[in-house]
This record gives C-alpha cells, sequence and structure tokens, in this order.
C-alpha cells in the first residue's frame, strides 16, 4: 500500500477537519492534493505533531483533528501515546504511516523495520483503547471510516511502502503556513459564535 | 529550603490574571504548590507532559486553537525541548511564553542541576530567547503578564526564570 493513495483516499473527509501532517513526503503528497488553509505542514521538529494535534483537540472540542504521522517520527515522541492516552482527546485520530523508513531523510531503516518494533502494541500498551492496523487500503479505509464515526481518540498504524513523491516544494513559506492555518481557526469559530 | 507556599500562590495568580486558562506542564520540585493550585482549579486546564518537547507541541496547538496558554517546566526540561522551540515555535513565529524553574544556580546545593543551572541563561542568549530573571513576589505577576504579551507581539519564545529567592522560603 502506498501512503499517496491512502491520503488521497482521505482527502475529501479533510475538507472540514484540521490535519497537521509531518514533513518530506508525507507533507508534499497532501499537498499536491490540493493546499487549503486548514492544513499545516510540520516540516521540522520531528515527533511534535501528535502534540499541536492534542493542543488543538483539546482547546478546540468542537473540531476535528487528524495528524497523519510517520514511524521516524513518532519514535522521537514515543511519550506522545501516553499523553494522548492519559488526556484521550475525543476529537483526535492519529494516522501512523509505517514504510520502516526514514525515507525522507535517505532511506535507513527504521526500528520498525521487518515487524521490529510494533508501533499499534506500543500505542495499546500506552493506553490508548482504539488502536487499528492496516496492512491494505481496504483495510485502512475502514479503520479510518471507524474512527470518524467513533467519538473517541484512535489511532491507525498504516503499514505502507517506502516510497515517497519525485518532487519537493511548495508555494507556501514556513510561517505564511502558520498565520493561515491560525486565521482559518479564528474565522471558523468567529463564523459559529452566536 | 522548602516551597514557597505563599509566592507560588502569587505566580498561580499572576498567571491567572494574565488571562491564561491553560498550562502545559511537567512536574518539578519547585513548581509542585503551583501545579497543584492548576489541577484544582476549574478555571485552570493543566496539561502534564512526559517530556518537555511534547508542551512545545501543545502549546502551538493552543496558540492555533486561540487559546491563552502558559509553559511550566525545570531549566533542564527547556534544555530537552531545544529542537521543537527552535524547529517549531522559532521557525514558523509561533509564540511561546515559558516559565521555567532555575535550578543550579546562586546557592544550589545539589550537584546535579549545577552543569543545567550554568549554562542556561547563555543557552536563552545563543538561541535569541528573550528572557528575564523573577525573583521578587511582588513584581512576578507582572512579570509574567509582560512575558505573555511579548510572546504574542514578538511571535517568539520568551522565558521568565523563577528564581531560588522566589521559589523558595
Amino acid at each position: 500500500m502506498e501512503r499517496a493513495k491512502c491520503i488521497e483516499m482521505i482527502y475529501p473527509e479533510l475538507e472540514d477537519k484540521l490535519v497537521v501532517t509531518i514533513m518530506g513526503a508525507c507533507a508534499q503528497e497532501l499537498y499536491d492534493l490540493g493546499h487549503r488553509d486548514n492544513f499545516f505542514y510540520l516540516q521540522h521538529a520531528m515527533g511534535l505533531a501528535s502534540s499541536i494535534g492534542l493542543g488543538l483537540a483539546r482547546h478546540l472540542p468542537d473540531e476535528r483533528v487528524i495528524v497523519l504521522d510517520g514511524d521516524g517520527s513518532v519514535l522521537m515522541n514515543l511519550g506522545t501515546f501516553t499523553t494522548l492516552a492519559r488526556y484521550r482527546p475525543a476529537n483526535m485520530i492519529h494516522v501512523i504511516f509505517d514504510n520502516g523508513s526514514l525515507l525522507s531523510t535517505g532511506g535507513f531503516d527504521s526500528q520498525t523495520t521487518s515487524g521490529i518494533t510494533d508501533l499499534a502494541a506500543i500505542a495499546r500498551g500506552a493506553g490508548i483503547e482504539h488502536v487499528a492496523s492496516a496492512d491494505n487500503e481496504l483495510q485502512f479505509g475502514e479503520a479510518f471510516l471507524e474512527a470518524l464515526e467513533l467519538d473517541d481518540l484512535s489511532v491507525i498504524v498504516a503499514k505502507v511502502k517506502a516510497v515517497g513523491p519525485d518532487h519537493y516544494g511548495m508555494d507556501l513559506e514556513l510561517p505564511e503556513n502558520a498565520f493561515r492555518f491560525r486565521r482559518f481557526i479564528r474565522e471558523k469559530k468567529q463564523a459559529a459564535a452566536p | 529550603m522548602p516551597v514557597s507556599y505563599e509566592n507560588s500562590k502569587v505566580i498561580f495568580e499572576g498567571i491567572k490574571a494574565a488571562g491564561i486558562k491553560s498550562v502545559s506542564a511537567l512536574p518539578e520540585t519547585w513548581l509542585g504548590l503551583l501545579l497543584q493550585r492548576a489541577e484544582d482549579d476549574p478555571d485552570i486546564d493543566l496539561i502534564q507532559v512526559a517530556k518537555e518537547e511534547e508542551a512545545i507541541g501543545i502549546a502551538a496547538g493552543a496558540y492555533f486553537a486561540g487559546e491563552p496558554h502558559v509553559l511550566l517546566m525545570q531549566n533542564h526540561g527547556f534544555l530537552a525541548a531545544i529542537n521543537g522551540v527552535v524547529s517549531l515555535a522559532q521557525l514558523y513565529g509561533i509564540p511561546l511564553c515559558m516559565l521555567i524553574a532555575f535550578r543550579g544556580h546562586w546557592g544550589e546545593p545539589y550537584p546535579w542541576h549545577t552543569r543545567g543551572g550554568i549554562v542556561t541563561e547563555e543557552v536563552l542568549r545563543a538561541l535569541s530567547i528573550p528572557f528575564e530573571l523573577a525573583r521578587d513576589p511582588d513584581k512576578v505577576a507582572q512579570q509574567i503578564s509582560e512575558a505573555y504579551t511579548f510572546s504574542q507581539s514578538s511571535l517568539s519564545p520568551v522565558a521568565l526564570l523563577l528564581t531560588r529567592d522566589l521559589m523558595e522560603d
């Protein structure tokens, strides 16, 4: 299964959600489908995408937050599972694309290569109740739809191939992304206010 | 020396007076009484992290959400969070108002705190993070409010170092 296909599959669902992605291939593949101001691409600070997601979900209970994470990034912040389990943001879905590789930094094997480390088991062990693993697109699509229907924190670990886009680049400066993302949220809150 | 009950209260009231309703923290001795108050106060949303760098992400999420937020941590926790400070907050122009327990400085009896204490101010300077020392309970509330205001206007991390004079009786 390819990450780009998974992102394409859920892209229509992301229209009204707050989306935080990790750096590199994942960010580029979402951007290439069409940027929206409700997408925030964390192009560095590996590991913190899910922490940003928690900060958003915790303070915006009426929004749905989708984090598109990766094995290399999650491995840099495994403690995030314990904090997510403790505060259990009901409005957050944490998708982890596990390609067993540090793809965007040269394709080195990660600790999840060949199933050595099982991120879904770590998430469960941290105390997250709803954890799904997906090995193919059908499983991924079903897991994502189930997570959307659930009023609870979900983690989906999707095993994907270690392939990425053949190009990188966005017509979007990093602070510009942050400013527009924040403005999107503010305007949505203002529009919803009585 | 025991942690100051009165000054912990003054700092907590200062956080509330600055309009803060959301606090992320990793517990440490000097912050203990402060965090107990935060835990017990229904108007404060306290998020305890497993490692301080997580709090940088949470603070960014709170900022995007429009929720006034402060981070409470020890200086060693700040040292552990630097990549997040640099490559999330500074890179994207996201404000952070950090209240940092300044361990390992004048009067420090514990050897394990000393190296972190000795380098803290120089690391803050190297990162161009504006900081002030909080020593006086009569001024700390104003310092918190000003630190928060400056973080928001400069879109930058700002640090208030909570010193031994303030935190211990």
